[in-house]
């Protein structure tokens, strides 16, 4: 297994052709987005605040959530450094979510209009 | 493969496990790395992250499920959780506090690693238990929000005066499994801190348990992120 020492050379050297701020100010990034993260949940904040609705709010939302998402998946993290063998493992069976709220939608969708049919029609 | 194989044959009858199963492991553990580089313990934690992902995201999608089937008004997020401050009721805002304070213990444990794996001891210790620190807040505060809900909204697992009853249910299940999570996080952090403090880590020249508990913590801010959105927000 691999040494600290030859992991971090390995982080620097795959650093380079991506963010070549991030390699002259290694620390520079993580301020950066820590900063970010703060004005993306300010902005998702300040959705609710001004009370943004319909359409344009969830938008706004899932944006801002799959952003701040994003940056501390890749970032903090540290998956954008990672190989893609790791990357794939981690990242492609959680889409296998999105079958399960596809499906779970249309069943709240039946047993919503289920409940409206036979519990409040009677009342 | 085969060599491994070859080598387990060539020991003479260790122990009481049959050769068939001897082979089944030796073939699935013969020195095979798929995360090349990668270290086994940060391989580990991201699977089992992976699977605590599957667990919340089951908790979110059944809340999904319950929110919008129910036939009565949902409470409002915006007004249940707002605080009145000043004689002026803010909505959302100590929910909106939790977040910065998640986040900002989420930075200062990148940086934390960051100092880990330049072997600055006393730095790293300090900002992991500056992290922990955070952490603490962010459950103390959470412990407010609970016992606000419970001893003056009167919002219990089966019900509440504010609208559908799925509502308590939900919300303690959600916020309080991640609460746990931020708690045993913090307990780790802590013991992590004492570990780097007392030089663990120099001795061993692999600082790389910082970085896989902060995968751990920042994973636990990732969380939060989603149910800020789901459960809050919508």
């Amino acid at each position: 297994m691999n040494h600290t020492p030859v992991h971090d050379v390995s982080h620097q050297a795959a650093l380079t052709p991506v963010h070549n701020v991030g390699q002259q100010h290694p620390l520079g990034i993580y301020f950066k987005v820590w900063g970010l993260l703060f004005v993306l949940s300010g902005l998702s904040y300040s959705v609710d605040y001004f009370h943004v609705q319909g359409f344009v709010r969830w938008a706004l939302i899932i944006t801002f959530m799959l952003l701040k998402a994003g940056l501390i998946v890749a970032i903090f993290m540290h998956m954008a450094w990672e190989r893609l063998a790791l990357i794939y493992a981690i990242l492609v069976p959680p889409i296998a979510l999105g079958t399960l709220v596809y499906l779970m939608s249309i069943e709240s969708n039946y047993t919503f209009w289920t409940r409206i049919l036979f519990f409040d029609a009677g009342s | 493969m085969a060599e491994a194989t070859l080598r387990e044959e060539a020991l003479p009858g260790t122990g009481g496990v049959p050769q068939g199963l001897r082979d089944f492991a030796g073939d699935w553990a013969s020195d095979q790395e798929v995360f090349k580089g990668v270290h086994w313990g940060k391989a580990m934690m991201w699977i089992f992250l992976l699977s605590d992902t599957f667990i919340f995201s089951c908790f979110l999608t059944s809340y999904m499920t319950m929110r919008s089937s129910v036939t009565v008004p949902w409470p409002n997020p915006s007004e249940v959780f707002a605080l009145t401050i000043g004689g002026q009721s803010i909505p959302l805002i100590l929910i909106a506090i939790m977040t910065f304070v998640l986040i900002s213990s989420s930075g200062t444990m990148a940086l934390a690693v960051n100092y880990g794996y330049r072997r600055n001891r006393k730095v790293t210790a300090a900002l992991m238990v500056a992290t922990a620190l955070l952490g603490a807040t962010f459950v103390g505060m959470q412990a407010f929000e609970w016992s606000k809900l419970i001893l003056y909204e009167g919002v219990r697992p089966w019900g509440n005066p504010m609208g559908a009853a799925q509502f308590g249910a939900s919300f303690f299940m959600i916020t309080g499994f991640h609460g746990c999570h931020v708690t045993a996080g913090v307990i780790m952090l802590l013991i992590l801190a004492s570990k780097v403090l007392r030089g663990d880590y120099d001795r061993s020249g692999d600082y790389s348990a910082v970085e896989i508990g902060g995968l751990y913590w920042h994973f636990v801010d990732l969380v939060w992120v989603f149910i800020f959105a789901f459960f809050y927000l919508w």
